[in-house]
């Protein structure tokens, strides 16, 4: 039983970074119908943005942790930001009418490009990094001897992926950025004829969903504390199988399947085989899209006449 | 003529669209004002939604140029902006033959989406806006007043909270004009408003547009086939056949032009007119000579 807990709790937190990462993948799949293939490097960069951050605040002898966690936070989201409107800029919008494949190549080009970039500015060698907020929790009940943790930085990880994605659901639905964004998605002509700068609205979601990449960057470095160029390659593949099984486009959707590729992992690895952990994950990625092929929350796609 | 500046609304000069070795507009020339309702009319394929095209920046003209004078005082050559500007910047607004609604989204969220740029400002990009400022708030407001405004006159009120998809035809044309006038235009180009309604609708539609062009001091320029409609509120005629100028003026002059009776009804030698065609012109009140008669 406490075992079992433990795989819950480590699921539910590896669940909420794929989740933060699958909300990238869905808002921009939901506003020009294309997976941005580079989301996934744009969050490794922001993994190592928030090393180096962290590494600098450490130099500039800021050591209350709560502040210096701060400072890191929002400078990764700055930084990766802009490299998620660039990646727009670059590979997206001069392809913007043309066939559909091309920007979807571009993406690709984009992520190569980002992986050698951060391998030759940063080496290739994995980044070690002591962890910074430790303690937790004992969950075990007495007299097991099994010990089940709960720690800070776990239950810190679940609240900013809940309040974020809380923020977030706001935004879409009731600001007129977010109407924006809905409307843009319907009928892109039509938005930008009511006055509706289109282009913006799409940097806007890049720059959103770099910014929440930026977040599950900095969660994984502190969580795992190791990482290398080419963690965004993975993470990427699953956040985007938690987008399509949640159903993609749909933003409560993105969360559940971010959760449930995290529990199905967790659980997978605890009581089966760590190596095939990941053959689980697209197995009920496979599974799901036999049956369900909108995904969970996906609405169908209705044919435009 | 426009009182204040003493310009028309609009000017087209010399436009010209050509698709290849086609010419849609050849050399189109004309002025529509404020407060007046300019229908553009024509046989299929003359090239007026071509036009609409060409001003609402979907197509660069190859030739031509299209000033926009709103009474604000300033100008915009409709052909050198791009996009969202003539909207946002210029103030013209469109509507589609097809409806073309976000048919997604509730009427009233279709309403507000029009007011985009202005809740943008007050909101400073949503920011404001999830902060729940006192300034965003007001703006709100003040986008919802107008929004319930054009429900009520379009007696979609009760429909507020319905996806704009589900509702039935005629009223997603008129959530599409209340769309358009909720962006506040200068200039409201209707693509055949009345396409698809029975005669009852049609007769609230021609009400609702003179009411528009008398309460907001706007222009408005009209294609349409529904004949009645046109010549019962328009101003000014702009006929247009094989993408060329034939013939322009007041409704009761136009409709007696020899060259507009030519492209509607055929000359003497081709006998057999389209029947929807004969049908639209002999409908209309004022006198048009019978085919029979010499057109020239």
């Amino acid at each position: 039983m406490d075992y079992l807990l433990q795989q819950l709790i480590n699921g539910v937190t590896l669940g909420a970074v794929y989740g933060l990462i699958a909300i990238g993948y869905t808002m921009v799949y939901g506003i020009i119908g294309m997976i941005n293939f580079a989301h996934g490097d744009i969050y490794m960069i922001g993994a190592f943005i928030s090393l180096i951050g962290l590494l600098l605040v450490g130099v500039l002898g800021i050591t209350y942790v709560p502040l210096a966690l701060l400072l890191v936070l929002v400078l990764a989201v700055l930084f990766t930001a802009v490299y998620g409107w660039a990646v727009e800029r670059l590979a997206y919008r001069p392809l913007r009418g043309s066939v559909k494949l091309a920007p979807l190549i571009s993406a690709i080009g984009m992520s190569i490009v980002l992986q050698n970039y951060v391998q030759l500015a940063q080496g290739a060698r994995v980044k070690p990094l002591q962890p910074i907020i430790r303690g937790g929790f004992d969950l075990s009940s007495a007299n097991a001897d099994y010990h089940v943790t709960l720690s800070y930085l776990q239950i810190i990880i679940v609240l900013l992926t809940v309040a974020l994605m809380a923020g977030f659901t706001a935004v879409i639905k009731a600001t007129p950025l977010g109407r924006a964004q809905r409307a843009t998605e319907q009928d892109m002509t039509m938005a930008s004829l009511l006055g509706i700068d289109v282009d913006r609205v799409i940097s806007t979601t890049f720059v959103i969903g770099a910014s929440l990449a930026a977040v599950a960057g900095l969660i994984v470095t502190l969580y795992y504390g190791v990482i290398d160029f080419y963690i965004g390659f993975v993470a990427g593949i699953k956040a985007f199988t938690a987008a399509v099984l949640g159903g993609i486009g749909s933003l409560p959707g993105a969360i559940l399947g971010g959760l449930l590729i995290g529990l199905i992992e967790a659980l997978w690895s605890g009581y089966f085989s760590i190596e095939y952990k990941d053959v689980a994950a697209f197995g009920v990625l496979v599974m799901v899209l036999i049956f369900r092929p909108t995904g969970l929350l996906g609405k169908p796609e209705i044919e435009k006449v | 003529m426009n009182a204040e500046t003493g310009q028309p609304l609009l000017t087209v000069e010399h436009l010209s669209m050509r698709f290849g070795g086609l010419f849609a507009v050849n050399d189109l020339s004309f002025a529509a004002n404020r407060r007046e309702i300019t229908a553009i009319i024509g046989p299929n394929g003359a090239g007026k939604t071509t036009v609409f095209n060409c001003l609402t920046g979907f197509y660069k003209p190859t030739v031509g140029r299209l000033t926009l004078s709103p009474p604000s005082g300033a100008r915009f050559l409709l052909e050198r902006i791009d996009g969202f500007r003539i909207a946002k910047e210029a103030g013209v607004a469109r509507t589609f033959q097809n409806i073309r609604l976000f048919a997604g989204m509730s009427v009233l969220e279709n309403l507000m989406v029009a007011q985009h740029n202005r809740l943008m400002r007050a909101s400073v990009y949503s920011l404001a806006g999830l902060l729940g400022l006192a300034g965003y708030r007001a703006a709100e407001r003040r986008a919802l007043d107008l929004a319930r405004h054009w429900l009520d006159r379009m007696g979609l009120l009760a429909q507020a909270d319905q996806t704009a998809g589900s509702l039935p035809y005629g009223l997603q044309r008129r959530l599409e004009i209340a769309r358009a006038m909720c962006t506040e235009p200068a200039m409201l180009c209707l693509d055949e408003p009345a396409a698809g309604l029975n005669p009852r609708e049609s007769q609230e539609l021609s009400r609702l547009l003179l009411d528009i062009r008398g309460e907001f001091g706007i222009g408005i320029l009209l294609i349409e086939h529904d004949m009645s409609v046109v010549m019962q509120i328009s101003d000014h005629l702009v006929v247009l056949d094989h993408g060329a100028l034939i013939a322009q003026g007041p409704p009761a002059r136009v409709s007696n032009d020899p060259a507009v009776i030519r492209a509607y009804l055929g000359t003497e030698e081709d006998e057999a007119l389209p029947p929807e065609v004969a049908g639209d012109l002999v409908a209309v009140p004022h006198s048009i000579p019978s085919a029979g008669q010499p057109p020239c």
